[in-house]
């Protein structure tokens, strides 16, 4: 039961990926769905089971690399915290796919896409159930390639080729330093498995090794390069560009990967090595830092996209930000509390944005929209619900994750925690705004649509508004009926799977912080909200007019190009190490020097020395006599003469002579 | 007595004159076959005065069977030529280059 989780999803990618030819579009979703329902039928038992029972299990299938003294086996490790997050992936991803059916099913590749997305849910499973930080790896590789096959889903579109590649080129540079992470932890502990690792990590606390030649605090080095790999996987800023490019893809793709299940992969390392950053706080601080930038940054970019999607992937990124301070700041379980609910409301508004999409004939252009209120009814309350339950509307799911968060940074009273606090209240209320500003400019302001795509404008079919219904449910319920189970005070279910030092611990100083503290991410979000409608509805002529004055403006073109990042990374990276791998690695190096010395030059001197030789060989008898008797006189001379030089010429120096010799030779040929 | 440097430098100027009979003259090869035959003449000399030097029979025996295999040589030569002459039409030294490389 515990490996058929994992490999249920696999079997239904083989299935559709491979013999989708012979089953039907129909029949590969047939397929596929079944074994993700199944799966999630099971992960509903396994947390019951793992979650509520409290009765983790370990599985070691077989070894895989086994070398001496490394070794890593094929091992499943089910806690609480890998069943929290096997349920949400698997709900998640059968929702997906059944919605998919129904999006999709004009496309002719449905059953690749169908496997693509399954493949994608395997890795994403193996990732979370790894025991090791070798399979760990496995898995994040896996994510990594399905996101570039699923944004890639459209492979005609040259935005979304650029899209994919870089994901996958950003992804690198996060999968380096999880690679380093992962070595470092090999060197210092000499095992990557993570029961023997975590329970070591006391005893190398403020223990040095050397990387790169320089000494330094092993558990320090581990979580900051774990944490390089987090802020790749998690587009945290610096690495986060690639989450709304991302958008290219497919709607379904955005829902599954990039909302709800592959981008909180970073989290989860954080939150699964939580033992590991208990012993650093230099790497708590850090992330701290990074995830409260990302939360404020990616908000305020998010505030003036026009792009549907684009609007949503920048509130991911910001709510992914709150998980990683939240991380930051020791409290892991509050940190998975938030992607859990996030799971929900965050696939809830990507499905509804693509059901609009869907209704308009792939119009993604929010300038291009307004006035569905009265033709997609249905589509606007399940956005509304979401962008509800994202920006923490009081007893919705994301008030009780979003609000403790922000508590918890209160109660930290740190400088960084404030910092996080500060940050992450003002981001509350930027994504109020910009969620309002959504289902504004979508829903109720005056059509700005063609008429022709109004016209045929139609509300979500059953299997698109069947996974919508059951997000919406958990958009509203998840955060109120797990609030206990996940974050409750000493609530015992995540027993082994998180670690909280002792002086880290703040959930009850966070009770004692005072009441208007507690009101004002409330607040803040409410007046967001309100403030954003009456703007947008009254108003709209004056935002004109501030974005066109000259200082506005200036603001405006750089919130719009996304604080500039994408050109900082062109400019500063980039293009540098594209000019230096073509001028100075490909044309003055590998075509250059290696060319000339290497094969071209040798192959040439080769062949130009041998025709000079062979000329030498003319067929005439009495010229190879003289030759010959030459060479005899010249060698005799040698024998006797030599001796009296010998000791004053190096015999080393015959080489070089002779290399000398033959490159003057090839440079006098090859010029005349 | 003459001293065995006098007789072995009439040798080695027989073989140079043999020797550069080859490589200076450019036009016939009957000369070429001459030059090879005085070579050998002159190689029969060193044997012949060693073994006279040395008191052994042995070098005049070898001596004797050089003389059999050049004349062996030469008859195989000439006749080689003869044929070479049928089929080419020249026996000019120039022209037989076909070893060319």
């Amino acid at each position: 039961m515990y490996l058929s989780i994992i490999f249920l999803p696999l079997m239904g990618s083989i299935l559709s990926g491979l013999f989708g030819r012979f089953l039907s579009p129909k029949g590969a979703a047939f397929v596929t769905i079944l074994g993700m329902s199944l799966a999630c039928l099971i992960s509903v038992a396994l947390f019951f089971e793992v979650g509520l029972s409290g009765s983790p299990c370990y599985i070691k299938l077989s070894p895989w690399l086994d070398c001496e003294m490394f070794d890593a086996c094929w091992g499943f490790y089910f806690d609480s915290l890998t069943v929290s997050m096997c349920f949400t992936v698997t709900l998640i991803s059968t929702l997906v796919h059944l919605y998919s059916t129904s999006y999709m099913s004009h496309d002719p590749h449905q059953p690749r896409f169908m496997a693509y997305l399954s493949l994608f849910t395997f890795f994403m499973l193996m990732l979370i159930t790894a025991d090791n930080f070798i399979q760990l790896f496995l898995g994040w590789e896996g994510v990594g390639l399905c996101s570039y096959l699923l944004i890639n889903f459209w492979f005609t579109r040259l935005q979304a080729n650029k899209a994919a590649i870089k994901a996958m080129v950003i992804n690198r540079v996060g999968d380096v330093g999880l690679a380093l992470g992962v070595f470092s932890v090999f060197v210092v502990f000499k095992t990557c498995d993570y029961s023997v690792v975590f329970s070591l990590v006391p005893h190398v606390a403020g223990v040095t090794y050397n990387f790169l030649g320089f000494e330094v605090d092993a558990l320090s080095s581990i979580g900051l390069l774990l944490f390089v790999g987090a802020v790749g996987k998690s587009a945290q800023i610096g690495l986060h560009t690639w989450l709304p490019d991302a958008m290219e893809g497919p709607t379904p793709v955005s829902a599954l990967i990039h909302a709800a299940t592959m981008v909180t992969a970073g989290v989860y390392l954080i939150i699964r090595c939580s033992p590991l950053y208990e012993y650093s706080g230099v790497a708590l601080t850090v992330i701290t830092i990074f995830g409260a930038l990302t939360a404020f940054i990616a908000g305020t970019i998010g505030l003036v996209q026009n792009d549907l999607k684009k609007v949503i992937a920048y509130s991911t990124c910001s709510q992914l930000g709150y998980m990683v301070f939240a991380c930051g700041l020791s409290n892991y379980s509050v940190s998975m509390f938030h992607l859990i609910n996030h799971a929900y409301f965050k696939a809830l508004l990507f499905l509804s944005a693509g059901s609009v999409i869907h209704a308009l004939n792939d119009e993604q252009d929010m300038r291009r929209m307004g006035g569905l209120l009265q033709v997609l009814p249905y589509t606007y309350v399940m956005i509304l619900i979401g962008s509800l339950a994202l920006m923490g509307f009081p007893f919705l799911t994301g008030f009780y994750s979003k609000d403790v968060i922000l508590e918890i940074a209160y109660a930290k009273y740190s400088l960084h925690g404030t910092f996080a606090h500060w940050l992450g209240v003002l981001s509350a209320g930027i994504t109020a705004f910009y969620s309002f500003r959504l289902i504004y400019l979508t829903f109720i302001s005056n059509p700005n649509g063609f008429k022709n795509a109004m016209q045929n404008a139609h509300d979500a079919p059953l299997p698109m508004a069947i996974p919508l219904f059951i997000l919406c449910i958990g958009s509203i319920f998840v955060g109120y009926l797990t609030k206990d189970l996940f974050i409750g005070l000493g609530t015992p279910f995540w027993n082994n799977a998180i670690y909280i030092a002792p002086e880290n611990l703040v959930m009850i100083d966070a009770e004692f912080i005072p009441t208007y503290i507690k009101w004002l991410p409330v607040v803040v979000s409410l007046s967001g909200a309100l403030l954003s409608m009456i703007v947008f509805h009254f108003f709209k002529d004056f935002l004109f007019e501030i974005c066109t004055k000259p200082f506005g403006r200036n603001v405006y073109i750089f919130l719009n190009r996304r604080w500039l990042f994408d050109r900082l990374q062109n400019d500063l990276i980039g293009s540098v190490i594209l000019k230096l791998g073509y001028n100075t690695t490909y044309k003055l190096v590998d075509k250059g020097v290696i060319e000339v010395f290497g094969p071209k030059g040798l192959s040439f001197l080769t062949i130009t020395f041998s025709k000079q030789i062979s000329s030498l060989q003319s067929g005439l008898v009495h010229q190879y006599a003289f030759i010959m008797f030459i060479g005899v006189t010249l060698f005799m001379t040698k024998l006797l003469v030599w001796p009296l030089f010998a000791t004053l010429i190096d015999i080393n120096l015959y080489f070089i002579i002779m290399a000398a010799l033959m490159f003057t030779n090839y440079f006098v040929i090859k010029l005349s | 007595m003459i001293s065995q440097t006098r007789y072995l430098f009439v040798a080695m100027v027989l073989f140079l004159l043999g020797l550069s009979g080859i490589f200076l003259n450019r036009k016939n090869i009957i000369i070429l076959l001459m030059s090879i035959e005085l070579m050998l003449l002159s190689i029969n000399f060193n044997f012949i005065i060693f073994s006279v030097f040395l008191d052994d029979i042995l070098g005049q025996l070898f001596a004797l069977l050089v003389l059999t295999v050049a004349a062996a040589e030469s008859a195989i030569g000439l006749a080689i030529l003869v044929i070479y002459y049928r089929v080419r039409g020249t026996i000019a030294i120039e022209f037989i280059d076909l070893m060319k490389g």
